[in-house]
């Protein structure tokens, strides 16, 4: 287990370095180098900035330049657009904000998904079991600005028992981290029914219900354990998605988070801001596979980690 | 006392059956409709009647009309299309990439597989709307550099942008079908049949399409149908964020999100008034990409070689 962890460690910052290197290279097929883009001149307090920290005179000495800064300082530039703040600062007051928003989210997402799916496969057929997964099928076919849009209203424009916008007290979490989970929440559930369905049929149970264990109890202490398996790999990437936030979600409810700038940084040619939320998002997503990949072999001990 | 070997797949399978069968009755009505209007819908979608904005579905628009007295109903039919072409367009060229990816990674084997599959890690790594957005922006130009060497430019600037929107869309959807296709042709590979081919002398490209393909076709269907319904909520969410298909084009991504707007005056005024702005784009969406997952899924529980032993 601790070789495995370690490979891995050492493994990790390699992908990272490849993955930066795509970024890089798709952030330069926008046109031209940062000071030279056409449509939108950079402020000159930033062009200064940037003059006195990188070497600008092609793609791969800036490259170094760049990099040197990353290594040495953990400094990951200016941004190109919000002339006052550092990509650093940007990633610092939005990441915690889409992490809290995440994190809820797919607790949530856990807790329902899992149980619904459970008692979907308690009682196969039932009326329950049908309209649980006819609303999870829902859930994955509605676009997630819909589900937000519908749920702010109903919740905070109609009832008015919670805050429409902004980012002040925990009621101000719910309703994002609901519009949020609606989408895993379902593919969760899904998973769980069938994987339940399928290991129900499996050698192991049949001699468990031999014994004389009923039904429910095979299902929740042997069944269970085998089930969660896939649910696991689903909630590496998952995670890794939902935490660094649903763009969508944070547009809709006006969030201070981090994913908007997945999206807007694109569209503003911000190279920097680019680069520094890409490195975020692809060092949480191989950690979260890691820890998914250690809780699968904590989960199923049959898994040979390393060969 | 129930019976220990009660099952659970035999209920499940004839629920299954019903929904796939459901899934594709949803999926004809609705599709059939919006590519046999096409004629009247593509010189209708654009009409605009300014004394008639804003009209409640009823006799002169059936679906109502949205703020600028255009009728909705042909935009949503129009917009189907729309949605449903590059949801299938982009199914096609993931099909395309992830197959042969798939294959020519687990034919080759040893260190041609191991690279191939750790560029497919690396794409994972990257964040999927990102991507989009990356390629959308990277090759609009080109894209519409092509297109207007090829036909009238009024043409061709708005054909381009679909275009390049379904390749970014497909271009960044095939990494899951490349990693089902390559673990099928693994296990396909050491086959008697296979082995058998090969000591007959049949040759790679032959092996290939008389004995590796048609194994393949139950998962390349299932995902195929699964690709479909993910491609057209990409670009509801592109389209969300104003870089989908551009007006005045339709696609149910934008009209819904158009749609979304309207809810604003709840908040002002304490009712929902213009309801079918997002009410009939969000049902049309909605139904459609669960037609589609019910008949990917009722697919692949007949077609898909791993889930087929709950069948036994």
């Amino acid at each position: 287990m601790f070789r495995f962890i370690a490979w891995r460690l050492i493994q990790l910052p390699v992908i990272l370095l490849v993955i930066f290197g795509v970024t890089f290279t798709l952030a330069w097929l926008l046109p031209g180098n940062p000071l030279e883009n056409p449509d939108k001149p950079v402020k000159p307090q930033i062009a200064e900035a940037m003059l006195k920290q990188y070497n600008l005179d092609s793609p791969w000495s800036f490259l170094r330049s760049y990099s040197v800064n990353v290594l040495t300082k953990g400094d990951l530039g200016p941004s190109l657009v919000y002339e006052d703040q550092t990509v650093n600062q940007i990633i610092g007051s939005g990441l915690p904000v889409s992490v809290q928003v995440g994190i809820t989210a797919l607790i949530l997402a856990l807790i329902i998904g899992v149980g619904t799916g459970l008692i979907s496969a308690m009682k196969p057929g039932s009326l329950w079991d049908m309209s649980s997964l006819g609303i999870a099928v829902i859930g994955i076919s509605l676009p997630t600005f819909v589900t937000a849009s519908v749920l702010m209203i109903i919740f905070a424009g109609m009832l008015k028992w919670l805050p429409v916008q902004g980012w002040d007290s925990w009621e101000h979490m719910v309703l994002p981290s609901l519009a949020l989970c609606a989408m895993p929440g379902a593919y969760i559930a899904r998973l769980t029914r069938m994987g339940l369905a399928d290991v129900m049929q499996s050698d192991f149970i049949r001699t468990a219900r031999a014994k004389g264990l009923s039904k429910n109890k095979a299902l929740i202490k042997h069944a269970m354990k085998v089930a969660f398996l896939p649910v696991l790999s689903f909630l590496g990437p998952a995670s890794a998605a939902t935490m660094t936030g649903s763009f969508v979600v944070e547009k809709v409810f006006n969030l201070p988070g981090l994913g908007v700038h997945f999206v807007d940084a694109v569209r503003n040619k911000d190279q920097f801001l680019i680069l520094g939320v890409v490195l975020v998002f692809s060092t949480m997503l191989v950690l979260m596979n890691l820890l998914v990949d250690v809780a699968y072999a904590w989960v199923d001990p049959r898994i040979e980690l390393v060969k | 006392m129930e019976p220990i070997l009660s099952t659970l797949p035999q209920r499940r399978s004839r629920w299954r059956l019903n929904t796939g069968m459901l899934g594709a009755v949803l999926l004809l009505g609705i599709a059939l409709p919006c590519l046999l209007s096409l004629p009247w819908s593509l010189k209708l979608y654009d009409a605009q009647d300014y004394t008639l904005i804003n009209t409640a579905p009823g006799s002169t628009f059936w679906m109502g009309s949205d703020g600028l007295g255009r009728s909705l109903g042909w935009r949503c039919l129009l917009g189907g299309a729309i949605s449903l072409g590059i949801g299938i367009s982009a199914a096609i060229i993931s099909v395309g990439i992830g197959v042969t990816w798939g294959t020519v990674a687990g034919y080759a084997g040893g260190r041609i597989d191991a690279l191939m599959m750790r560029i497919v890690d690396v794409l994972f790594g990257l964040p999927y709307i990102l991507l989009v957005v990356l390629l959308d922006l990277a090759l609009s130009p080109f894209v519409e550099h092509v297109a207007k060497w090829m036909m009238p430019d009024t043409w061709a600037v708005q054909l381009s942008q679909l275009l390049t929107l379904l390749i970014a869309i497909g271009g960044v959807s095939w990494l899951t079908l490349a990693r089902v296709i390559r673990g099928q042709v693994l296990s396909l590979r050491e086959q008697p049949f296979i082995e058998a081919a090969r000591a007959c002398g049949v040759g790679r490209v032959r092996t290939f399409w008389y004995h590796l393909l048609p194994n393949l076709v139950g998962p390349i269907v299932v995902y195929a149908t699964l690709t479909i319904p993910n491609a057209i909520l990409q670009e509801s969410f592109l389209s969300f964020l104003g870089i989908g298909v551009q007006a005045p084009m339709p696609s149910w991504g934008n009209l819904a999100s158009e749609g979304t707007e309207q809810l604003a005056s709840i908040g002002l005024t304490g009712s929902f008034t213009r309801w079918w702005l997002l009410v009939w784009p969000c049902v049309l969406l909605g139904l459609t990409l669960m037609g589609l997952n019910f008949v990917g899924d009722a697919l692949r529980d007949k077609l898909d070689p791993r889930s087929r032993k709950s069948h036994r």
